[in-house]
């Protein structure tokens, strides 16, 4: 037996003694997402357990290293873990954007304590992270963004409005572009964190088409930040945000698996499905999802020894969530009348109809599939002009 | 495993890519062998440099002689074929055919290997009955008769037939029409009593036949594999031919695709070169991402066939049918970018396009494709 068929078999097992049956269910809803942080409150038992014994062996951040909370696998000992967890439909124990965006800029910008402190605190679910990014202002064009931190010696005070921020009114801590210097557009930026708790700090939930909201306007009214709160250089912010943006968008792609991959024909057809010309859309659909898993499977195995292309997550995240959106359409057709109601028991409060909605915003979140053509064709095309 | 080349699969890549772009070149290969009316349209002597290569063996065993490599290494050799639109019969020779006799016996397989790893032997597969690829249903009788068979029905799109030494040929030999049992394949010389071709160039200036088989006489020692038991076999040779296309139509996608971005930065109208305008600048990015999501697709399903994957079946036809949309995005977007210049001869452009309709055809079109991805899901 190869080492790595030793190391699935160790995992199947580990899973198989220790992933509660609760937590090998579909995730349903948001109820059922683990995101963790101050004042996070457990659906059940079940979920609390599995986050605690994933937490002690590192498995909530499997590819980061053990002096950080994680389990310092490699990238194919990291694939051996998400195709085992798949194989049993596992919940993943954690979600949260400490994890996906904040935890590989800190690994690649942050110093040795930042490292130690916050990823730890991300790997055990201590402290849930909120994106401040977007602006009022700045939407595409978010390196004109305003919110201004003035010096103050020992901290800058910052103040300013974000938009768009998702789950600002539940997360504890932020990770913010402020302007440090007016003068210098793109190296007048920093790459900030705080606590939401600090004075001045107040969030307002927007109320998106879907009936829920989960962006707030985020208020910042002379909030003091230690000047020790900084990631990276002084007014070299922009490019951790590029950084972390690559990895925001490789999440918002749907790359890692879940239900984004899936195919949609058989779980409509077994509601009956009598529209030839409907079926045929679904299989034209089923091609995509399916050689987009493929190509997620590829991006992620290149991009863990270096093989793709930087820009490449811009792509992933162009096609990923135009997909998405084309699924929920369809979705929305094979349901028929049924797939309209809005909050009846029988649709589950209208979980179908508010999904399709919510990916509406999948192609604007993170840079719109036009931003992400126009990387696409100056960074990796290198077309002129672009 | 993970989803990209292994180091010696990236060494393949390299050669074949270096191989093909100098001697399967456009201009002395498909303008070539097109311009005199060669009735093969292909060089034998380029297949046997092939050879010489080692390519004609990569899916032959290395107890046949053969190198016993596997269907991502015979799919470097094919996107490189695409993206040179290289006339060669290595996909129907050395990828559907080699398939067959994999599974023929000892005597078969001495009669036929040596002249394909020699390159001396052109092979074709006939399976096709009608215009459009429906493997399901197969006529063309095989009756006993004395020690053998005789066969009788009529077979389409048999790409290269007419220069084929042995054409493998799908009979059924029990069962009715659409049955998945009672089909047994035949290994058919091309100098048989009462086979007759009838030979047709194709849109893409290569050759393919109508087949007729009158009676044909062969001996028992023609089947290859299983009597009424072909379907197996059968389907492992479509599943080689369709990841072989997949791999094809990426390379004819990559081909037409750099031509194009490369005449979008030297192109000017306006005082501006055309790769500045956004409205191509999107479409070239999202043609781009086509390709690289069919070239993933058909990676998987190499792998998968590889690996003998009871899942091998559905992403093969995944490969097939995304490599077709991207491919044919590609040779469209190429034709309209290129503008008037597109539509002629002189420019390369327009034998993508031409190259990938032919292809798209071959061992079932996107339809089909997704009919049967559709079919293996359960709706």
């Amino acid at each position: 037996m190869s080492e790595l068929d030793a190391f699935r078999a160790e995992i199947r097992t580990w899973l198989a003694d220790n992933c509660p049956p609760e937590m090998r269910q579909p995730v349903r809803d948001e109820g059922d997402v683990c995101w963790g942080g101050r004042r996070f409150t457990f659906k059940n038992e079940a979920q609390k357990l599995w986050l605690e014994r994933c937490v002690a062996k590192g498995y909530t951040v499997p590819d980061w290293p053990k002096a950080y909370g994680g389990a310092g696998m490699s990238p194919a000992e990291a694939k051996i873990w998400r195709e085992e967890m798949n194989r049993i439909g596992a919940r993943p124990p954690l979600s949260s954007f400490g994890i996906w965006m904040l935890g590989p800029a800190l690994l690649k910008f942050g110093t040795e304590a930042q490292k130690v402190h916050y990823l730890g605190q991300v790997a055990r679910g201590e402290i849930r992270w909120c994106q401040g990014y977007s602006e009022p202002g700045s939407g595409s064009d978010l390196v004109s963004l305003q919110t201004f931190g003035e010096d103050k010696g020992d901290h800058w005070e910052v103040s300013g409005q974000k938009i768009w921020t998702s789950y600002a009114d539940k997360a504890d801590w932020i990770f913010c572009l402020v302007r440090t210097d007016k003068a210098n557009k793109y190296q007048g930026i920093s790459f900030l964190l705080f606590d939401m708790e600090s004075a001045g700090v107040s969030t307002k939930p927007i109320l998106l088409i879907s009936g829920n909201s989960p962006f707030c306007e985020t208020f910042f009214d002379s909030v003091k930040v230690p000047k020790a709160q900084i990631v990276g250089e002084l007014n070299r912010g922009w490019d951790v945000a590029k950084y972390l943006l690559g990895h925001e968008r490789e999440m918002i792609s749907g790359a890692g698996g879940g239900d984004r991959l899936s195919t949609i024909g058989a779980v409509l057809a077994r509601a009956g499905l009598e529209d030839p010309v409907l079926r045929a859309e679904l299989a034209l659909f089923d091609v995509d999802a399916l050689a987009f898993a493929a190509m997620g499977e590829k991006f992620l195995d290149e991009i863990k020894v270096g093989k793709a292309h930087p820009a490449q997550p811009n792509m992933m995240k162009y096609a990923g969530t135009e997909l998405n959106k084309r699924r929920y359409e369809l979705l929305m057709a094979g349901g028929g009348s049924a797939s309209l109601e809005w909050d009846s028991a029988a649709s589950d409060g209208g979980t179908r109809a508010r999904s399709w909605l919510r990916t509406k915003a999948n192609s604007i979140e993170g840079g719109t599939s036009e931003v992400m053509l126009n990387v696409i064709s100056k960074r990796i095309l290198d077309l002129p002009g672009a | 495993m993970p989803l990209y080349h292994t180091e010696d699969q990236a060494m393949l890549a390299d050669s074949a890519r270096g191989f093909m772009a100098e001697e399967g070149a456009i201009a002395k290969q498909l303008r070539h062998f097109r311009d005199i009316d060669c009735q093969d349209g292909f060089g034998h002597a380029l297949w046997q440099q092939f050879a010489e290569m080692g390519f004609t063996g990569i899916l032959v065993s290395e107890a046949d002689g053969g190198l016993g490599m596997g269907h991502v290494e015979a799919g470097i050799v094919l996107e490189e074929i695409g993206r040179n639109l290289t006339p060669s019969p290595f996909l129907t020779s050395a990828v559907a055919a080699a398939t067959a006799l994999g599974a023929a016996n000892a005597e078969l397989k001495a009669r036929y290997l040596p002249g394909l790893l020699a390159g001396d032997s052109v092979f074709a597969v006939a399976i096709d009955e009608g215009a459009k690829h429906r493997p399901e249903r197969i006529r063309t009788r095989a009756e006993r008769a004395g020690n053998g068979f005789k066969l009788s029905g009529t077979k389409d799109f048999v790409v290269h037939g007419g220069s084929a030494d042995m054409l493998v040929v799908a009979a059924r030999t029990a069962g009715g029409d659409d049955d998945a049992d009672g089909i047994t394949l035949f290994a058919v010389p091309r100098d048989s009593a009462g086979l007759s071709q009838d030979k047709v160039r194709l849109v893409d200036s290569s050759m393919a036949t109508h087949l007729t088989l009158d009676g044909v006489q062969l001996d028992a020692d023609a089947v290859i594999g299983e009597l009424d038991g072909g379907r197996a076999v059968l389907n492992r040779v479509l599943a080689a031919a369709r990841a072989g296309a997949a791999a094809e139509s990426v390379g004819v996608a990559q081909g037409a695709f750099d031509m194009t971005a490369t005449y979008l930065k030297q192109r000017k109208q306006f005082g501006k070169l055309i790769g500045e305008f956004q409205a191509l600048q999107h479409r070239a990015a999202h043609l781009y991402s086509e390709i690289e999501i069919a070239r993933a697709a058909t990676i998987k399903a190499q792998q998968l066939l590889d690996g003998e994957s009871e899942h091998a079946d559905l992403m093969v036809s995944v490969a097939k049918a995304k490599a077709g949309k991207a491919a044919s995005l590609a040779v469209k977007e190429g034709v309209q970018m290129h503008g008037g210049i597109g539509m002629t001869d002189e420019y390369d452009i327009g034998l993508y396009m031409k190259r990938d309709r032919a292809l798209a055809e071959f061992m079932g079109d996107v339809y089909y494709h997704a009919d049967r991805v559709a079919k293996l899901s359960g709706y």
